[in-house]
C-alpha cells in the first residue's frame, strides 16, 4: 500500500487493509486526526516519528450520518464531535451530547470523531463513559465479515482495543432504552476548555413513577479503560430516584483503579468519583440542578 | 511526490498544490502558498493558533491532511480584510486592544468569525465558549471578548483618527500588521534557499555520551550537510546572561546536564533533517544519576566546578535585628511554601534564519534583547561586535523566556560555517524542553507585628531550583531579598535567597524573577497577622504600607512617587462590598464557599543596583521624521508608547513619524525588554530625544518654547512659517536610571524607582472537590502615568491572567508536560471579569510621570487568590499550584 491512501468505498479501504504489509507496523487510520497528527508532532520532537502508511477513511461515503434504526441509533465512523453536538438526539444522549461540548475546543470538535476517539482507547476518552452507559455496541468491518462487540469488549487496556490488523471500526450502536430515560455527564478538570479530565462520570436512568426501573453508570480516568459500576446500579434498582445519590459509597467504587499522575492522585479520583456520582444522580433526579 | 497537484480555494482564489496528501494544512499554507499568516504554535491542536475556516467550520490547520482539504474553501487571517465582517472584527481587535503580541490574534480571528457569521451579536458566554480552543498569553482574553462582542459596531464605520498625545487611547501602531498576518515572526520569513537546523537534544537529565563517526549518517541521508558539533563552535562554545557567567554550551561536551541539553544539530536539506531517526545517531550514552532536588544538591558533587556547592549566588538583605525583633513581637507568623516550574509558554517557538554576509553574520530572530544576542553570537563565532547585526522578528511573546538566546548561537555557527542562509523552528516539546523557566522556590519566612498590629520583623529564607545553567539566577537570587518583605514598612528584616544547581532545565527570567513566588510567602503572613491582631486584612496592610518619606530595608528613603495607600483606598469600597456579597452568599450553605482576598506589591523597575541604559534617537532631514527605537515591543506596546512619548516631547504628531525598529545596525542599544523597564527608562530616553529634536529645532528657527510645529510631508512650520531643512536634524536621549550597588548586608538604593499595586480576588471554592472557581479581580495599579490606559490594562489583564495560571493550575514537569494539553495555561473560561483601577503618582525620573508595569501585574495576583481560598475555607494553601487535589487535602487536613 502507498504511503497514503483516501478510498472512497468501504469495499476499497477493507481491501487495501487486508492486502497491506504489516511489517512497519499496520496502517493507521486515520478520520479527524485530532490524536495521530499530535502524536507524530510528540514524536517528531525527539526524533521518534517512524513512518507508517496512512489509510485515511474520511473520504469513505456514507459513513458522516446518525441514523435511527427502530431497535438502535447507528452513529457512523465518520459522525464528528459537532455533529454530536448539535443535532436533536433523545434525552439518553445528553451525557454524550454533554461528553461531545467539552472535548477540546470547537477546532477538536469539528474534525474529531467519536469513533476514533474510541479507537484511540485512552483511560481518558471522553466518548467512552457515556457510551459505557448506554450498552453501546461498536460494529467492525472486515474482507472476513463484520462483527459487533459491546464497547466494554472492545476496549482491552490502557490504548489497546480488539480491532484486528485488517479491521476498520465502522459505527457505534446505541440501543433505545425502554420507556423514559435521562443521562448526565460530568467531567472534572483543573481549567474551563480544552482539559483533559481528572475524572468523569456518566449515568442513563430509567425510572417511572419516580422510581428507579435501571441505572446504568460509568466512570472514566479513573482506570486503564473506564468501567460501570454493577454494584452500584445494583443497589439503585428499585429505588426512589430522589434517594439515588445519598446511595453511593465508597465501597461501590473498590473496581477502580486509579493513578496518581500530573493532573492528581489516586485517592483524590477515588473520592472526586464519590462526589461527582452523587451529584450527578441529584441531577438525574432533578435536571435542572444539573445544568447549574 | 509525483502526486498529481490538489485544488484548495484559499479566500476565494482556486490554488493548486503540489505536496504529499498528509502534509498538514498549516504547512500547506504556510510553506507552499505564502500564507504566514497562519501560525504554528503546537502542531497538536492544543493551542488554536493554526485555526482557518475549512468549508466554513474553524478547524486546527494543523491537524487536517491536505487531501482532507482539497475541493474545499479555506478562509485565512489574509483574506479577512475583503469581507465586510472581517474587516469590522480587525477594526474591533484594534480598537479594544485585543492584539498583544498578535501570534494568536489569527486563530482568535478565524475561531471569532465562526461565531459572528452565525452570531452576528454573540453574548459573552458564547464568544468565550467559540475562543475556548485558542490560547493567548498576553492578553488574559478580556479585551479578545470584549471586541468579539462588540464587532457589529464596526461594520462599514470608518475608522475614527485617534489621538497620539500622552495618556490618549492611541491604537497600537503595530496592530495592523498583526491583524492582517503581514506581521513576520522568527518563522515566518526565510530565503528559500535557507537550510534546515535541526538540534539533537539529550532525553537524559544527566548523563555522558560519545558521539561517534557521523560519515555513516551523511552517506545514508543525501540532504544532510553537516553535523555540528562543540568541535565546530569556531569562538567561544558557551553562553550565559552574565559577562563573566558564559556556562551553558552551545553544543555539550561529553557530558549533559538537563533534559533538552543540546548535544548537535544537523543542517541540510528540511526534508532530510526531518527524515533523521534518534536510533540512527552514532550516540552512546552513559546516563548518570541526576540531582533534582535543590536542598539535595547542596549537599551533592558539584555540576560546575566552578561552583563547589551548587550555590550560584546567595543575595541577601539584613537591617535592623530580624531575630530580637521577632522575639519581642506581641504577634507571629511562620510557614513554609513551594511552587514549581513555570513555562513562559508563549505561543511563537523560538524561531529565526541566519546568513553570513562577507565578514559580518546576520541573524534574524525572534528576542527580547537584540544588543544580548549579538554578544553571544559574536562570542560563539569569535568575531567583534560589529561583525553582528542582530533583526529581530516580530514577537510572538516573551514574559522572560526570550531574553535567552535559543536559536541564534547555533544557526549563526550553521550559517558561518557552511556560507548558506540558516533557519530552524523549534517544535512546542523542543521550546518546552529546552528554554528556561520560573525558578521553582522553597521558601521559609517568619514575621511579627505589635499588639496594634505595625509590623516588627520579618526573616525569609529562599532557596531557588537555577536548573543546569545560570540564566537569570544571579537576578533572582538578587532581586527577591530585596523585595520579599514587600511594600510595606518593616524595621527588622534577614532575607536570604540562594540559587541552586540541579540537573532540571535552566531557570531565567519569567515576568517578576522571583518576586511572584516571595510574594505567595509574605503575603500569607499577613493575613495571619491581621486575624491575630483582628484587623481586617485591607487594613493591616494599609497600616503597613509604605509610605512617601519611609526607607526600605535596603536603607532607600523613597521620596515620592509611592502610590500604594492610594491603591488600597481606591479598593477600600470595592473590598468590603464583595466581603459583604461573600459573606451573604455564604449564609445560604451549601459545599460551595465563596471568599475574598487581597494583596499588595512592589516592584523595582530596572536592573537591580547596576546599570541599564538605554539610547533613543530621532531626526527630521529629507527622508522625514524617523524615530529610531531599539527597545523591541513583545506585544506589550512599547513600540506605542514610546512613539506617544517622543511625540509629544517633540511636538509632533504621531503620524508624521516613520519608525525603524530594534535592528542592532540602524538602532541604538535599548537595553533589553524585561525588568518593566521600557516605559520608564527607553520612555525617559525618548523623552529625551523628543526634546532634544525640538530644541535643535526651535534654535534653528529662532523661536520660543512653546513654538508650534506642524510636519506636511518633510517640510516643517514652526508657528506657521517653514523652517528650510538642508540637513539632518537630530535628537538623542540616553537614559539610565540612578541606583546605587548592593553591599554584603543588602544596603544601597537598587532602583530608580517602584511599582506598587494591591489586588482583590474574588471566588468560591467547591469544598467537595477542591475547585476553585474565580469570579472577579480588582486591580489598582501605581503605574506613575498611564502613557496609554488601553495598553496598561492589557498589561495588567495580562499579568493577572499568568498569575492565574501560577496560582491554580501551572506546573512544568520535565519529560512529562512537554506540551499544551498536559501543561495548562488559562483559557478564555478561567480569567474572570477584571477591573483596573490607575493610580497616578508620578515618578520625577519617569517619562511624563510613568513608571513600568509588566511585572507588577502579575505580582499579586497568585497571592490574593491563595488569601481568598484561606477566607472561603480557612485554609492556607502551602504549595503552588493549588490543584483541586491539593486544595481538598488542605480542607482535609485542617479539619482533621
Amino acid at each position: 500500500m502507498a504511503a497514503y491512501r483516501r478510498p472512497g468505498t468501504l469495499a476499497e479501504a477493507l481491501a487495501l487493509l487486508a492486502a497491506a504489509p504489516t511489517e512497519q507496523g499496520a496502517p493507521l487510520l486515520l478520520a479527524g486526526g485530532t490524536d495521530i497528527y499530535p502524536a507524530r508532532a510528540a514524536a517528531a520532537a525527539w526524533l521518534r516519528d517512524a513512518p507508517r502508511p496512512v489509510l485515511d477513511l474520511s473520504g469513505i461515503a456514507g459513513m458522516g450520518a446518525i441514523e435511527d434504526t427502530g431497535g438502535h441509533h447507528r452513529i457512523g465512523a465518520g459522525v464528528t464531535w459537532a455533529m454530536l453536538r448539535d443535532q436533536p438526539l433523545p434525552p439518553w444522549f445528553t451525557a454524550l451530547r454533554d461528553a461531545a461540548r467539552q472535548v477540546g475546543g470547537m477546532q477538536v470538535q469539528a474534525r474529531g470523531t467519536l469513533l476514533g476517539n474510541l479507537c484511540n482507547a485512552s483511560p481518558a476518552a471522553d466518548g467512552v463513559p457515556p457510551l459505557l452507559a448506554l450498552d453501546a455496541e461498536v460494529e467492525l468491518a472486515s474482507l472476513r465479515g463484520t462483527r459487533r462487540l459491546p464497547l466494554g469488549d472492545f476496549l482491552l487496556g490502557y490504548r489497546r482495543t480488539a480491532l484486528a490488523p485488517d479491521e476498520i471500526a465502522t459505527a457505534v450502536l446505541v440501543p433505545k432504552p425502554e420507556g423514559s430515560a435521562r443521562s448526565g455527564f460530568l467531567k472534572l478538570g483543573a481549567r474551563a476548555y480544552l482539559v483533559i479530565s481528572i475524572v468523569m462520570v456518566a449515568g442513563v436512568v430509567e425510572a417511572a413513577a419516580g422510581r428507579i426501573i435501571r441505572a446504568r453508570l460509568a466512570v472514566g480516568a479513573c482506570s486503564a479503560v473506564a468501567q460501570r459500576l454493577p454494584t452500584l446500579e445494583a443497589a439503585l434498582a428499585g429505588l426512589p430516584l430522589a434517594d439515588a445519590a445519598a446511595m453511593v459509597e465508597t465501597a461501590h467504587l473498590a473496581t477502580l483503579s486509579p493513578i496518581d499522575d500530573m493532573r492528581a492522585t489516586a485517592e483524590y479520583r477515588r473520592h472526586a468519583t464519590l462526589v461527582l456520582l452523587r451529584r450527578l444522580l441529584a441531577g438525574l433526579a432533578a435536571p435542572e440542578a444539573l445544568a447549574a | 511526490m509525483s502526486a498529481p497537484p490538489l485544488t484548495l480555494t484559499v479566500n476565494g482564489t482556486p490554488r493548486a498544490v503540489v505536496a504529499p496528501p498528509e502534509t498538514r494544512l498549516s504547512a500547506v499554507l504556510r510553506d507552499g502558498l505564502g500564507l504566514t499568516g497562519t501560525k504554528t504554535g503546537c502542531d497538536a491542536g492544543d493551542c488554536g493558533a493554526c485555526t482557518v475556516l475549512l468549508r466554513g467550520a474553524p478547524v486546527c490547520a494543523c491537524l487536517v491532511p491536505l487531501a482532507q482539504a482539497a475541493g474545499g474553501a479555506v478562509l485565512t487571517v489574509e483574506g479577512l480584510a475583503a469581507m465586510p465582517l472581517g474587516a469590522a472584527l480587525q477594526a474591533a481587535f484594534l480598537h479594544h486592544g485585543a492584539a498583544q503580541c498578535g501570534i494568536c490574534t489569527p486563530g482568535m480571528l478565524l475561531a471569532a468569525m465562526a461565531l459572528l457569521e452565525a452570531t452576528p451579536r454573540p453574548d459573552e458566554a458564547a464568544a468565550m465558549e467559540a475562543l475556548g480552543g485558542v490560547l493567548c498569553r498576553c492578553t488574559g482574553y478580556r479585551k479578545i471578548l470584549e471586541a468579539v462582542c462588540d464587532a457589529h459596531r464596526f461594520l462599514g464605520t470608518p475608522p475614527v483618527p485617534a489621538s497620539g498625545a500622552v495618556g490618549a487611547r492611541l491604537p497600537r501602531i503595530d496592530g495592523p500588521a498583526k491583524l492582517t498576518g503581514a506581521a513576520l515572526y522568527g518563522a515566518d520569513a526565510a530565503p528559500a534557499d535557507a537550510l534546515w537546523l535541526r538540534p539533537i537534544r539529550s532525553p537524559h537529565a544527566h548523563a555522558r555520551f560519545r558521539l561517534g563517526d557521523c560519515a555513516p549518517l551523511l552517506a545514508r541521508h543525501p540532504g544532510l550537510h553537516r553535523v555540528l558539533t562543540a568541535a565546530d563552535v569556531p569562538g567561544r562554545n558557551g553562553f550565559g546572561i552574565y559577562p563573566d557567567i558564559k556556562d551553558q554550551p552551545v553544543f555539550c561536551d561529553g557530558v549533559v546536564r538537563y533534559r533538552g541539553d543540546c548535544v548537535a544539530a544537523l543542517v541540510g536539506e528540511r526534508a532530510a533533517v526531518e527524515a533523521v531517526r534518534a536510533e540512527e545517531l552514532p550516540l552512546e550514552w552513559e546516563v548518570l544519576p541526576p540531582l533534582s532536588d535543590p536542598e539535595a544538591a547542596l549537599a551533592a558533587a558539584p555540576l560546575h566546578p566552578r561552583w563547589p556547592d551548587n550555590v550560584l549566588t546567595t543575595g541577601r538583605v539584613v537591617s535592623g535585628d530580624a531575630t530580637a525583633a521577632l522575639a519581642g513581637s506581641a504577634h507571629l507568623a511562620e510557614g513554609a511554601w513551594q511552587t514549581g516550574f513555570v513555562e513562559h509558554a508563549y505561543i511563537e517557538p523560538e524561531a529565526g534564519w541566519a546568513q553570513r554576509v562577507g565578514t559580518r553574520i546576520e541573524v534574524f530572530a525572534t528576542t527580547q534583547a537584540p544588543y544580548m544576542d549579538l554578544e553571544e553570537v559574536a562570542g560563539v563565532l569569535g568575531i567583534p561586535h560589529d561583525a553582528v547585526r542582530i533583526i529581530p522578528s516580530a514577537c510572538g511573546g516573551g514574559f522572560g523566556g526570550k531574553l535567552d538566546v535559543s536559536v541564534q548561537p547555533m544557526l549563526a555557527i550553521a550559517a558561518w560555517l557552511l556560507r548558506r542562509p540558516v533557519r530552524a523552528a523549534w517544535s512546542r516539546a523542543e521550546s518546552m524542553a529546552s528554554s528556561t523557566k520560573r525558578h521553582p522556590s522553597r521558601i521559609t519566612a517568619r514575621a511579627g507585628c505589635d499588639a496594634a498590629g505595625r509590623l516588627t520583623g520579618f526573616a525569609f529564607e529562599g532557596i531557588f531550583d537555577t536548573g543546569a545553567y545560570a540564566s537569570w539566577g544571579p537576578t533572582v537570587a538578587g532581586r527577591v531579598p530585596v523585595h520579599a518583605m514587600g511594600p510595606y514598612r518593616v524595621p527588622s528584616v534577614a532575607t536570604r535567597a540562594r540559587a541552586v544547581f540541579t540537573h532540571q532545565p535552566p531557570s531565567g527570567a519569567f515576568r517578576g524573577f522571583g518576586v511572584p513566588q516571595a510574594a505567595i510567602a509574605q503575603e500569607a503572613l499577613w493575613d495571619q497577622l491581621a486575624d491575630a491582631v483582628g484587623l481586617d486584612r485591607l487594613e493591616f496592610r494599609a497600616l503597613n504600607a509604605l509610605r512617601a518619606g519611609d526607607t526600605t530595608a535596603t536603607g532607600q528613603v523613597l521620596t515620592q512617587s509611592v502610590g500604594l495607600v492610594a491603591c488600597l483606598d481606591a479598593l477600600r469600597p470595592r473590598w468590603q462590598a464583595l466581603r459583604a456579597e461573600a459573606a451573604a452568599r455564604n449564609t445560604r450553605g451549601g459545599p460551595r464557599r465563596h471568599g475574598v482576598g487581597i494583596a499588595c506589591m512592589w516592584y523595582g523597575i530596572g536592573n537591580t543596583g547596576m546599570s541599564n541604559p538605554s539610547t533613543m534617537r530621532v531626526t527630521l532631514g529629507p527622508e522625514g521624521l524617523v524615530f529610531h527605537n531599539g527597545a523591541v515591543d513583545i506585544g506589550q506596546g512599547s513600540t506605542t508608547v514610546l512613539l506617544q512619548i517622543v511625540a509629544e516631547a517633540l511636538g509632533l504628531r504621531t503620524e508624521d513619524f516613520t519608525l525603524v525598529l530594534g535592528d542592532t545596525d540602524l538602532t541604538a542599544d535599548a537595553g533589553k525588554t524585561s525588568a518593566s523597564r521600557q516605559t520608564f527608562v527607553s520612555g525617559r530616553a525618548a523623552q529625551e530625544a523628543g526634546a532634544a529634536l525640538r530644541q535643535a529645532i526651535l534654535l534653528r528657527a529662532n523661536a520660543g518654547e512653546d513654538a508650534h510645529l506642524r510636519l506636511e510631508g518633510s517640510r516643517l512650520f514652526v508657528d506657521g512659517r517653514e523652517l528650510a531643512l538642508d540637513g539632518v536634524l537630530e535628537g538623542i536621549g540616553r537614559f539610565d536610571p540612578p541606583t546605587v550597588p548592593l553591599d554584603a548586608d543588602g544596603q544601597g538604593i537598587p532602583y530608580a524607582t517602584y511599582g506598587f499595586a494591591a489586588q482583590v480576588a474574588a471566588l468560591s471554592v467547591d469544598t467537595e472537590l477542591g475547585t476553585v472557581r474565580l469570579e472577579r479581580i480588582v486591580a489598582a495599579h501605581d503605574v506613575g502615568r498611564a502613557i496609554n490606559p488601553t495598553l496598561v490594562e492589557g498589561q495588567i489583564h495580562g499579568g493577572i491572567a499568568q498569575g492565574i495560571g501560577l496560582a491554580l493550575m501551572e506546573e512544568y514537569l520535565p519529560g512529562r508536560t512537554e506540551n499544551l494539553h498536559d501543561y495548562l495555561i488559562p483559557t478564555t473560561g478561567d480569567v474572570p471579569e477584571i477591573e483596573c483601577i490607575l493610580v497616578e503618582d508620578p515618578e520625577a525620573l519617569g517619562p511624563y510621570g510613568a513608571k513600568g508595569i509588566g511585572e507588577p501585574a502579575l505580582v499579586p495576583t497568585a497571592p490574593a487568590i491563595f488569601s481568598a481560598i484561606r477566607d472561603a475555607t480557612g485554609v492556607t494553601i502551602t504549595q503552588a499550584p493549588a490543584l483541586p487535589h491539593r486544595v481538598l487535602a488542605a480542607i482535609a487536613e485542617a479539619s482533621r
